[in-house]
């Protein structure tokens, strides 16, 4: 095992894994819209950890894993505005945000 | 001039044409047609016959029509003095009879088909005739045939005379598959079909021994047919159903002629075949006598002159195939006069009671002189009574039986029946009390276009033969001869018998019919039997009926069960397997096929129904297919 | 466990934290309670970048992510309360198919990245992130940074365009 020592890249490799996995879980499985959505926060967050991990051990001088991950927060945010703007939507029209609800392109 | 003889019979033929194509419509010119055709032929046959006295030829006239290499088909004409003397008796007969029909047919409704049908008559007598070679005779005897035929039926409403018309046709053709096989024969061993060059085969014996009788034989059958000999006699009676005129010249001077012609023509192979003659001479002599049986107990006029003919012709044959070219040829011409005259005198009284039946008349000689008068005399020429024409040649022929006594003996029977019957018919006829008042009171003389013609047949009944008398220096046998020109003799004693036979024949006639001194009945009562069958005509026609006719029934019903039941059966069959096949295939398509093909549909949709559920509409079952499927991916590699 | 510097331990409780609030985040029948734990969580990351040695970045995901999209969650989760029974499912029928797919999606990822050699570099990192980060993002990333500006317009509007009542 490497790194087993000191806490190398893999650690926070594997945590940023269990955590999107963690996230992914949440997504595919919450029944509340506004669920999926901080799921799919943890699941970015995630991403982050490991972006950020990369850029500490690999380029640690040109930091653009710490840039990308800037990004990702902002987008991320513009994205959870709309998300929600979208829910509210949502529940006006069926005074209820089910995802399991929202199946018009079914069958 | 003889060269152009071809005209004679051109002119009926232009008849016919102009008859049936243009004038049918209008019978006073048809008629006019016709028997102008028909006498400018007569005028033309006697320069004809006055160059052939003068040169007796044999002059040949033809062009090739079809030509196969080694030998070719002849169109042409062949004159010499039985030509000459034919073409007289063809076209003097013909007149006669025609002018009479003018008379006889007045008013029936198919009056310019009838005059029609007899100008093709003689157009086809006169084509053959002429002929010179054995492929056009046939087709002229053919067309003979067809216009006998035609002219029998002439009134085919009634049932018995269109069967009679076939009944002639069918005959006549039955003798004419003879008349082929001899053709095919001759050809065969001669490679030529021309009578002058087969006739030289024969003489320098190229054509010759069993090959040549059996020629000879075949080649008769026609005549038997057409003459009608025994066994193929049976038609000519039934043929009286035809129009008397028609009977007259077809069925009494020509057509039934062209049998005797057609032997005298080529004699030169029963004169080189001993056996081929005699053959012909004993069929002659058989046919003669059956006929003149059967002849004494008939009661229908016609059906008595009918038989008569046949006799007669009996007569000729045998002496043609004793080998007497001149005396057949003679009777020939006799013949055809007198018998034409009783057919017409026959057609007179017809004409005037309505009836056939002899026993219903009786006593018209009052009623009808001309008519009466001319039939005696045709009668005492028949029974060759001196110095009418019938006395000549019957004596001629008597004469050629010299040297074979039973001939002559039934030849003389023969004579005697003759003499016998005529004379019961002209006694029952014209003699005694009308046996039927109604019928008598309607009778009267005939129009003047019948009875010119009986008075000059009449003339030429008695004159006609005296160009036979043997003391003339430049008679009968030397024109018509065969080989050499020669004087024939006379024999007082043969004349004598004959003579003799004849008049105890009238006198047997007269004592039954005309004095009643012996009763016809008590006769008929005292031989019964031999009544009965003379009176059924030998049961003849019954006998063909049930060994030829029903037997070819029963075949033609057996193959129209056939083809009913099996052919039909096996067309049937197969629209009824195909059918099957068919349904089969129907059955295979709705269920097989459209199951396959519904199937398929059925599979989809059921599938398509199971499969939508996937269609959830969730965006969370989405991601979690495409997760898994990530996942499956990362196995897989 | 072989190291026990406190390097370690700080990685160990601080992921330990992580994970914790990320399976309550994703397992809690109570939205509010969803929400909270999903703040501790994203505290918990701000402490890890700290550990990487990013402080901007640290600064950044507590002012954000905090401070205004976790904010954002608790509105929305109050704005849409459901009036509904509580004993509702919280998650729908697909978790267990969910779990094994997960659970085989990490398997593969640990797999995957255990014996992968990465190129590390033994270097440090510029104490002053904060500087170098600005500097880089006006000058190597000035593109994507005006980008994200307008994307960020184009949230704007387009949340308010979106909610506005009409």
């Amino acid at each position: 095992m490497a790194g087993q020592t000191a806490i190398g890249l893999n650690h926070y490799l594997m945590l940023s894994g269990i955590l999107f996995t963690i996230g992914m879980f949440g997504v595919l499985t919450r029944r509340n819209a506004i669920a999926v959505l901080m799921s799919t926060e943890l699941m970015f967050n995630a991403a982050n950890i490991a972006l950020v991990a990369f850029s500490r051990f690999v380029t640690p001088a040109a930091l653009t894993g710490q840039m990308i991950a800037m990004f990702i927060i902002v987008v991320a945010a513009a994205e959870a505005t709309v998300a929600l703007a979208i829910v509210l939507l949502i529940y006006r029209s069926f005074k209820g945000i089910n995802v399991d609800r929202i199946n018009f392109m079914k069958w | 001039m003889l060269y152009n003889a071809w005209i004679i019979p051109a002119l009926p033929l232009a008849a016919f044409a102009l008859i049936v194509f243009f004038t049918h419509r209008n019978r006073a010119v048809s008629a006019a047609l016709s028997i102008g055709a028909i006498l400018i032929g007569f005028v033309y046959a006697i320069p004809v016959l006055f160059q052939l006295i003068h040169n007796h030829g044999p002059h040949e006239f033809y062009f090739t029509w079809l030509d196969f290499g080694t030998w070719h088909l002849q169109i042409g004409m062949l004159l010499d003095p039985l030509t000459a003397v034919m073409l007289m008796v063809v076209t003097i007969v013909s007149s006669c009879v025609q002018i009479y029909s003018l008379g006889y047919m007045h008013g029936d409704p198919r009056f310019s088909r009838y005059f029609a049908y007899l100008s093709l008559f003689t157009f086809s007598m006169l084509g053959l005739v002429l002929s010179n070679n054995f492929a056009m005779i046939f087709i002229f005897w053919e067309l003979v045939g067809l216009t006998s035929y035609l002219l029998i039926g002439f009134w085919f409403e009634k049932k018995s005379a269109s069967d009679a018309g076939k009944k002639a046709f069918i005959t006549t053709r039955t003798g004419d598959l003879g008349f082929i096989i001899g053709i095919l024969l001759t050809f065969y061993a001669c490679g030529t079909l021309n009578f002058g060059e087969v006739f030289t085969k024969i003489e320098t014996g190229i054509f010759a021994g069993g090959l040549l009788t059996a020629a000879g034989i075949f080649l008769f059958c026609g005549a038997v047919g057409k003459s009608a000999q025994f066994p193929l006699h049976v038609w000519l009676p039934d043929a009286m159903e035809g129009p008397t005129p028609v009977s007259a010249l077809i069925h009494a001077a020509t057509m039934v002629a062209a049998g005797v012609y057609l032997v005298a023509r080529i004699l030169t192979v029963y004169l080189a075949s001993e056996t081929a003659g005699m053959v012909v001479a004993v069929i002659g002599i058989t046919t003669s006598l059956i006929a003149a049986s059967i002849g004494l107990v008939q009661n229908d006029i016609k059906r008595v002159l009918a038989y008569s003919t046949v006799s007669q012709l009996g007569y000729m044959i045998m002496a043609l195939g004793l080998g007497s070219f001149t005396a057949g040829t003679f009777h020939l011409m006799t013949h055809a006069f007198f018998k034409a005259l009783l057919f017409l005198a026959a057609g007179s009284v017809i004409h005037a009671v309505h009836t056939n039946d002899m026993q219903e008349m009786g006593g018209l000689g009052r009623k009808m002189k001309i008519t009466a008068v001319t039939m005696f005399i045709a009668s005492f020429s028949i029974a060759g009574i001196f110095p009418l024409s019938g006395f000549w040649s019957k004596d001629e022929i008597v004469a050629a039986t010299m040297g074979h006594p039973v001939f002559m003996v039934l030849a003389l029977g023969v004579a005697f029946m003759t003499a016998f019957y005529m004379f019961r018919l002209c006694f029952l006829t014209f003699t005694g009390t009308p046996r039927d008042p109604h019928k008598f009171d309607h009778a009267h003389e005939s129009p003047r276009t019948m009875t010119y013609p009986l008075l000059f047949l009449a003339f030429l009944s008695v004159f006609a033969g005296w160009v036979g008398i043997p003391w003339l220096p430049h008679g009968y046998s030397s024109f018509v001869y065969h080989g050499e020109p020669h004087h024939a003799a006379f024999h007082f004693d043969i004349a004598g018998i004959s003579l003799l036979v004849g008049l105890s024949g009238i006198a047997l006639a007269y004592l039954m019919y005309y004095r009643r001194s012996i009763s016809p009945d008590k006769v008929a009562e005292r031989f019964r039997p031999l009544y009965t069958l003379l009176y059924h005509k030998y049961y003849f026609d019954e006998l063909y009926d049930a060994v030829i006719v029903r037997p070819l029934y029963a075949i033609c019903d057996f193959w129209f069960w056939f083809d009913q039941h099996i052919i039909d059966g096996l067309v049937n069959g197969a629209a009824t397997l195909t059918l099957w096949w068919s349904i089969a295939k129907n059955w295979f398509d709705v269920k097989v096929v459209d199951g396959a093909v519904n199937g398929a549909a059925y599979t989809i949709r059921g599938t398509g129904s199971i499969l939508r559920f996937a269609q959830t509409g969730r965006l969370q079952n989405y991601a979690l297919i495409i997760f898994a499927g990530v996942i499956l991916i990362w196995f897989l590699r | 466990m072989t190291d026990v510097s406190l390097t370690s331990v700080t990685f160990y409780i601080l992921s330990f934290c992580i994970i914790a609030g990320g399976i309550f985040t994703v397992s809690s029948r109570n939205l509010f309670h969803s929400a909270v734990f999903l703040v501790f969580t994203l505290f918990s990351v701000a402490g890890m970048f700290v550990m990487l040695n990013a402080y901007l970045l640290a600064a950044i995901q507590v002012l954000i992510y905090v401070g205004a999209v976790a904010m954002l969650m608790i509105f929305g989760v109050m704005l849409t309360t459901q009036l509904t029974n509580v004993r509702l499912r919280h998650v729908n029928e697909q978790a267990w198919p969910a779990l094994a797919v997960c659970g085989f999606f990490l398997a593969f990822i640990v797999y995957g990245l255990w014996d992968t050699p990465f190129q590390v570099v033994k270097a440090d990192a510029p104490v002053n992130t904060s500087h170098a980060l600005g500097t880089l993002l006006m000058t190597k990333y000035v593109l994507p940074f005006e980008v994200v500006s307008l994307l960020l317009l184009a949230a704007l509007v387009g949340a308010v365009v979106i909610a506005k009542k009409d």
